[in-house]
């Protein structure tokens, strides 16, 4: 092992880029995964004929699929029926469609734990049902919900090392080139790579659980 | 539009990658399980260093990518003279990865069940095993059933972890499919099938037992 030629100056900058990426990759991905697992939980609460059964087989699919084979099919199968999309695209696309799938279940669940009763006393009181989701339930779910959401996030941050499949110079790409330069990189490196996602999770672990103790 | 020659012609290896992702899931299962109960208990056994080591585990792991651990075990310790096959550092890395979030299922559900029933259980004569085996287990099995499942179910999706380490599972020959016949989307389409043939009926189990053991509190 050679801990002071794997951890140069240089080499740190470098992986200091490809967390960069990630961070910028995760974030972009959780607001709009966000965005959309609002709107397809709440389509599948709704129960709307047919509509609501459409989101649930289509959320339902994507939910059950490696998150990997998603990614590796936007980016390697699509151009194929002539959508080429750049690394950053096809790893915002993929991450974006697995992640509002796991979110839209999260906030269905969250939707579901709201007393019925809610429900009837706000349309007895004569407000639309789109008022009543939108002033009554939603806000009430969302708090209930901020625990489960705030821990698909540490994986969606985890998860964004699998866009190392399509050359994505993220984290994990860039420390592969740090270590390949040389066999002794290769412990140290993992180990820095690993105390890095370690820090930022535990960090939006512990979030996570402030807000959820809060809620008690 | 799908072509359905490419499935039939290469049946064989699809079914190949097929079974290895079931075998290595199940593996993985069963070792993320035991290392998953060893954790747990560390993490409410009263012994402190335990409790320790039983917390720093759960906290690191859960809390790192998985494709780490299986670079790790499959890049990291051939440089310092360990070579593993694919198969069995994806594996490996698997079952570690799993059991943080199985040994966090198994200790909620131990602690859900609540300490008058231990304590009750301790004065009416029985030891700490016995009260643990035949009064705290059963119920908390019960509150612990429908995680595990859920885990399980990530466990296979997981699995496809393995073709990013030559670990011959179903993404691994799903590329090897698509490199000699030179076709992505079909290919990967039914690779696509194969991940749903396990994880939905699992998903509509788990959503069962769910329901059922629901009820039955």
């Amino acid at each position: 092992m050679d801990i002071a030629g794997a951890l140069s100056v240089d080499h740190l900058k470098f992986l200091a880029d490809g967390f960069k990426v990630t961070l910028f990759i995760a974030f972009i991905s959780i607001i709009l995964s966000f965005i959309i697992g609002i709107l397809l939980g709440t389509l599948r609460f709704a129960k709307i004929p047919f509509l609501s059964k459409v989101v649930a087989v289509i959320v339902e699919t994507i939910r059950n699929m490696p998150l990997l084979l998603i990614i590796f099919f936007t980016f390697f199968a699509l151009p194929e029926i002539g959508v080429k999309l750049s690394p950053t695209a096809a790893a915002i696309s993929a991450l974006t469609l697995f992640e509002s799938a796991m979110l839209a279940e999260i906030v269905r669940s969250g939707l579901n734990s709201i007393d019925k009763g809610q429900i009837e006393a706000a349309r007895s009181s004569g407000l639309t049902y789109i008022q009543t989701l939108r002033i009554v339930v939603m806000p009430q779910a969302l708090r209930r919900m901020v625990p489960p959401i705030v821990s698909q996030f540490i994986s969606l941050l985890k998860d964004t090392s699998l866009c190392v499949v399509i050359a994505l110079p993220e984290f994990m790409h860039n420390a592969q080139i740090v270590y390949a330069q040389n066999v002794n990189y290769v412990i140290p490196i993992f180990v820095v790579v690993a105390l890095m996602y370690f820090i930022v999770n535990y960090c939006l672990s512990l979030i996570a659980r402030r807000l959820e103790s809060k809620q008690a | 539009m799908i072509d359905f020659s490419i499935l039939i012609d290469n049946l064989d290896t699809y079914l190949e990658g097929f079974k290895n992702t079931i075998l290595a899931s199940i593996i993985a299962l069963i070792g993320s399980f035991i290392i998953g109960v060893i954790v747990a208990v560390m993490r409410i056994s009263p012994i402190k260093p335990l409790n320790w080591i039983g917390s720093v585990y759960v906290e690191f792991i859960r809390n790192i990518p998985l494709l780490i651990i299986t670079f790790f075990f499959y890049i990291g310790l051939p440089s310092i003279g360990v070579t593993l096959t694919g198969f069995v550092a994806g594996t490996i890395a698997l079952a570690i990865y799993t059991a943080s979030f199985i040994a966090e299922a198994i200790r909620a559900g131990i602690q859900a069940v609540p300490k008058g029933q231990m304590e009750a259980a301790r004065s009416s004569g029985l030891t700490y095993l016995q009260a643990m085996w035949t009064i705290i287990l059963p119920q908390a099995i019960k509150i612990v059933i429908p995680p595990i499942g859920n885990q399980f179910i990530n466990l296979v999706k997981n699995s496809a972890i393995l073709g990013m380490v030559a670990g011959l599972d179903l993404m691994y020959f799903g590329d090897l499919v698509s490199s000699h016949t030179f076709v992505t989307f079909d290919v990967y389409i039914f690779v696509a099938l194969f991940y749903l043939v396990l994880t939905i009926p699992l998903s509509l189990g788990v959503g069962y037992l769910e329901k059922r053991l629901a009820r039955s509190h």
